[in-house]
């Protein structure tokens, strides 16, 4: 089971449910946890573990030849991107607007624009038991994080197909990436924070993963601060709350410093206990 | 006319609180809530739109099956596997589609075509403060959110200009990728805030990484100080071996989540606290502008 932890808004304790869960159900099962937030990426503080394996993320873009080309203009009239622009005797490509589509390199009737590899990020395969961890980093100043999003499942597909419970500590918001993470996962659960800006966030996910037609619940966290209305608002959606965390200082204290939570803090054990529990009668995990 | 944008890096270190107080002590001033993908900033400032507009950027795909003569070129070229096939049918998926255009110029018989697409909408509000709110929606799963954010710092300083305001507060989105790229573009001073968490500290980091390449200046709010006083210190040091302005630590307050809960910004909310508080952050930010 492919399980994506979502939520509209940032810093509601994705990582953290993510994590903990991970490292909980991997007591008992094989579990792989995926921090696709390439952004900021941020498991890897609270999982230390064996380095199994370490990879460079690239892609392709154009890199203009000067000797072949007869500066017809066809690539920049291509891209749709502004990535190739004719500027009187050269043409100048600028690899951070650049998709990778292929289109000008591969309608360049001379050749002149081949593709080379430029690098996006850096993967890293951790190994804790029966956990598999990986992340994977952005390089800073790359715009995009699509790419990386997307060899990283396409990496846990090809290396790791067997484990019972794939977790995916997805990106904030609901654009691109977003949809990047989640669009193939079974069942997305959503972390949200009982205040207007957590209810508002979340909204906007419910109405994300229904764009995506991906069955759904919610973990509500720090509870005792705000109000009730994100528990009317599951309600009235019908939207199942699979458990709910207290807002406790001490959590709050144990997080900073980058300390896990499932192995000191009983009413998060019980918490996770209760995901679990919904995920295996949903047919995943073990 | 000056620009502060306010980030993090990491998310929930009450950015959008920070900036939402910072509207209600800067004088002369409007707001741009540029995290197009998760706004908030309206949830406090409740703003009356004045004026609305759809935002159309980028392109994707569409084959019309009654030309289409099924050859499966598109699908052979597309790198970003879009051409669905279903039997001898082609169908483009939308979510795959980056709008490269490569399979509209490759197709024999001029069977695709590229509409352009609505991707959001932006605003241009008056809010309870009487100050104008520039801000946006990004659409569900929209691409283009860089230019959706230019679109709303664009229109900030056209009306900035218009209005004779000399400062414009950007509140920014999280991350390091294309939104807060655009969203530092042609800044004066950067705000960041963040939190004594190991994560925290990471994200700021990097962000200051993009930022340095910007060669904006920065400078930084401590939030939630007293949460962890090593890793408070250890940001302290990090903004200061950086030449990053530290402002002010603030402990860790309940106010920033009861504020929230009344749809109240801090200096709303307890006004005696917060005011004076805010006001001498605003001044030492003026100061950094100038």
């Amino acid at each position: 089971m492919k399980l994506a932890i979502a939520s509209g808004k940032g810093g509601t304790g994705k990582t953290t449910l993510a994590v903990n869960l991970a490292l909980h159900a991997a007591n008992s099962q094989k579990v792989v946890l995926l921090d696709l937030d390439v952004e900021e990426p941020n498991s890897g503080i609270f999982i230390k573990g064996e380095l199994k394996r370490e990879k460079q993320l690239v892609r392709h873009v154009p890199v203009w030849e000067k000797e072949a080309c007869t500066l017809c203009g066809k690539c920049s009239e291509v891209c749709r991107f502004n990535a190739v622009l004719k500027l009187g005797k050269h043409i100048l490509v600028m690899p951070e607007l650049c998709h990778g589509c292929y289109a000008c390199s591969e309608l360049c009737p001379e050749n002149a624009l081949p593709m080379q590899e430029s690098a996006l990020g850096r993967l890293r395969h951790h190994q804790i038991g029966s956990l598999d961890f990986v992340e994977s980093k952005m390089i800073i100043g790359v715009e995009m994080a699509t790419p990386l999003i997307e060899q990283t499942l396409a990496y846990a597909e090809a290396e790791i197909p067997h484990a019972s419970l794939q977790i995916r500590d997805c990106p904030p918001g609901t654009s691109c990436s977003v949809i990047n993470a989640t669009r193939d996962a079974d069942f997305a659960l959503l972390v949200t924070e009982p205040t207007p800006f957590g209810l508002h966030d979340l909204s906007l996910a419910v109405q994300t993963m229904r764009f995506l037609k991906k069955p759904m619940a919610v973990v509500v966290n720090r509870v005792g601060i705000g109000n009730d209305d994100v528990f009317k608002y599951c309600e009235a959606e019908d939207i199942p709350i699979w458990a709910s965390f207290p807002h406790e200082r001490a959590i709050a204290e144990l997080y900073s410093r980058g300390e896990t939570l499932y192995d000191k803090v009983d009413s998060i054990r019980a918490g996770l206990d209760a995901i679990l529990l919904q995920i295996s009668k949903l047919g995943g995990g073990k | 006319m000056k620009e502060l944008v306010i980030i993090s890096g990491k998310g929930g270190t009450g950015k959008t609180s920070v900036a939402a107080a910072l509207a209600f002590v800067a004088e002369n001033s409007l707001i741009a809530d540029c995290d197009v993908d998760a706004a908030d900033m309206h949830l406090i400032l409740k703003p009356d739109e004045e004026f609305a507009e759809d935002f159309y950027s980028g392109l994707k795909a569409e084959i019309d099956p009654a030309i289409c003569t099924s050859c499966g070129l598109c699908q052979e070229i597309c790198r970003f596997h879009a051409i669905k096939q279903v039997d001898s049918f082609f169908s483009v998926d939308f979510l795959a589609c980056e709008g490269c255009g490569y399979c509209f110029e490759i197709c024999p018989v001029k069977a695709i075509s590229l509409p352009q697409q609505n991707v959001g909408q932006s605003f241009i509000s008056n809010t309870k403060l009487g100050t104008k709110l520039i801000h946006a929606r990004l659409g569900i799963g929209a691409d283009n959110s860089g230019k959706l954010v230019a679109k709303v710092k664009k229109d900030a300083k056209r009306i900035a200009e218009e209005k004779g305001l000399y400062y414009i507060l950007v509140d920014g989105s999280p991350g390091i990728g294309c939104p807060v790229i655009s969203s530092l573009s042609g800044a004066d001073l950067v705000l960041f805030v963040t939190e004594p968490s190991l994560s925290g500290l990471s994200d700021l980091q990097r962000v200051w990484e993009l930022t340095k390449r910007f060669a904006i200046k920065g400078v930084c709010l401590i939030n939630k100080a007293d949460l962890n006083a090593e890793i408070s210190a250890q940001i302290r040091d990090f903004l200061s071996r950086e030449g990053i302005g530290l402002l002010q630590e603030i402990p860790y307050d309940e106010d920033f989540s009861r504020a929230i809960t009344q749809g109240q910004s801090l200096v709303e909310y307890a006004p005696e606290k917060w005011k004076p508080r805010f006001e001498k952050i605003w001044e030492q930010i003026k100061k950094e502008l100038k």
